[in-house]
């Protein structure tokens, strides 16, 4: 009989690029078994949230960086569905396309992110390549790079003007054929397809079991999108959820990749529909009462509860991330693989610490 | 330049450690050491290996369950070491202020060198962050070789 070994991987490793720990039990080169240990990056942002509603739009989107103007267009919805407020078209039109350029750079990461734990420099590069693209853009549109800081409730801060719309457009078409060129590096490169193919499966079943959401859940056959509920303005523009049955590797980068050319077809969807007229509404008061905010977020559904009574002070914060329910699989996605492939099959489910721990 | 300065040069690497932060300055760190921002051009690679580092650029507030890998990892660092604090909250806890699980910055664990200030620190601050500890490192090496010999 063989003995089993012990190994750490984490918090601090070169395919992380967050602290995360998980304790694998290994016989010779194969999983046996796997415990995630997770919390390196819990600061106490739900109690830190709730303790003043002036500061707490400024708080949402350092949840998390990555996907920082989902977290604030999730408060922000929870909020006005406290006041009962309706958001102006222009508004939610604007919502949609930064958060359709948030999802761009999210994905673009996890894209590169999963190249560099194949061990695949090159393509990581290639991604932060194209991925600045859209970084440069967001900064035009919002004067940031990572906190955009554009949603307010009722609307949002900054309007689009007609040159903003028109460098939009461009960068967009300037977009489309590199990712078409990464596409197809991604879905048809030896080493790449060889590495992520047949790689810590998720079967559908399993991928109910424990919840998953977002892309993960969509790359093991289960079609379900927040965006088709249509906040925002996802319900005029058309939203089509990219599935795949596999549930391995490859699937789960394909369907971000994928997701990647649909964004940039949204985006250039939602130009056209921008109108003249206000792009907020005015808001008086504490918030009194409870609200519900639900947006696709790059990782899936990502939720927001608040209960307030008009005092300065909110009751309750609840945040719902999505790397929360989509990091704990990883566990039973990893025993039967080898040593070499914990990498990438830990790094293709996106885990976004931050947002798990918040 | 003398002959020994030119034997004992060599490209400064890089601990990249997150230890709490939100993301949005390890994208930034990130986005340094890829195309565009490239701090490769002055010699910085990320090694992920604190025996083989150099320089550490750490993010976030430092959060009670990081702060014993945080300074466990400083102490792997062979000497001569510098810490850059990457943006506000790894600053002073800025955002973070008064969390109940977070120590309030980097210098609370173990001593910094540069502060790069920003939420998040934007790319071309960090590049003037690592420019400024570069020649810091470079005179800390200098002076560790002199008194060797």
């Amino acid at each position: 009989m063989s003995r089993s070994t012990l190994i750490p991987f984490g918090p601090q490793h070169p395919a992380f690029l967050e602290p995360l720990n998980v304790s694998l039990e290994l016989d010779e080169e194969r999983v046996a078994s796997a415990t995630l240990n997770i919390g390196y990056n819990h600061r106490g942002m739900e109690y830190a949230l709730a303790l003043d509603y002036k500061k707490t739009q400024y708080l949402a989107e350092r949840v998390c960086g990555i996907c920082s103007n989902h977290h604030s267009a999730a408060y922000c919805q929870a909020v006005e569905a406290i006041y009962g407020l309706e958001v102006p078209e222009r508004a939610r039109i604007i919502r949609t396309i930064t958060m359709e350029c948030q999802r761009l750079t999210s994905h673009l990461l996890a894209l590169g992110h999963i190249a560099e734990a194949v061990g695949y420099e090159n393509l990581f590069m290639q991604c932060f390549r194209e991925r600045e693209l859209v970084m440069r853009l967001v900064n035009e549109i919002s004067g940031n790079r990572v906190h955009y800081s554009t949603n307010i409730v009722g609307g949002v801060k900054r309007d689009l003007d007609a040159a903003m719309e028109r460098r939009i457009a461009d960068v967009m078409k300037e977009l489309r054929p590199r990712l078409e060129e990464l596409r197809g590096i991604f879905a048809r490169d030896s080493t790449l397809v060889k590495r992520t193919r047949g790689i810590g499966v998720l079967t559908r079943e399993q991928a109910r079991d424990w919840c998953t959401v977002g892309p993960v859940a969509r790359a093991s056959g289960l079609p379900q999108d927040v965006r088709e509920d249509g906040f925002a303005a996802y319900d005029v523009v058309r939203v089509r959820p990219v599935v795949r049955e596999e549930g391995d590797c490859y699937a789960r980068t394909m369907v971000r990749m994928d997701e990647c050319l649909r964004s940039v077809d949204m985006i250039e969807e939602c130009l056209p529909l921008l109108r003249e007229g206000p792009v907020a509404v005015a808001v008086k008061g504490h918030p009194d009462g409870e609200g519900l905010g639900r947006v696709e977020a790059p990782r899936g559904e990502l939720l927001y509860y608040i209960k307030g009574t008009g005092k300065l002070q909110l009751d309750r914060i609840k945040i719902r991330t999505p790397a929360f329910v989509n990091v704990p699989p990883v566990q039973i996605m990893l025993p039967g693989s080898r040593l070499a492939d914990v990498a990438v099959i830990t790094v293709s489910v996106d885990p976004c610490i931050c947002c798990t721990d918040r | 330049m003398g002959l020994m300065d030119r034997i004992g040069a060599r490209s400064p690497w890089i601990l990249h450690f997150d230890t709490g932060s939100c993301n949005g300055c390890d994208l930034e760190v990130w986005a340094l050491l890829t195309p565009r921002y490239d701090v490769e051009r002055f010699g910085g690679v990320n090694r992920a290996n604190p025996k083989q580092a150099d320089i550490l650029l750490i993010t976030g507030p430092v959060t009670k369950k990081c702060e014993d890998r945080l300074r466990n990892l400083y102490e792997q660092v062979p000497e001569p070491k510098l810490v850059m604090a990457c943006g506000n909250c790894a600053s002073t806890g800025a955002p973070f202020h008064n969390c109940y699980n977070v120590c309030q910055g980097v210098d609370k664990v173990i001593p910094v060198d540069v502060y790069v200030p920003g939420c998040a620190a934007r790319p071309e601050a960090l590049i003037d962050g690592f420019v400024k500890a570069l020649s810091l490192w470079e005179e800390r090496s200098k002076a560790a070789r002199e008194a060797r010999e």
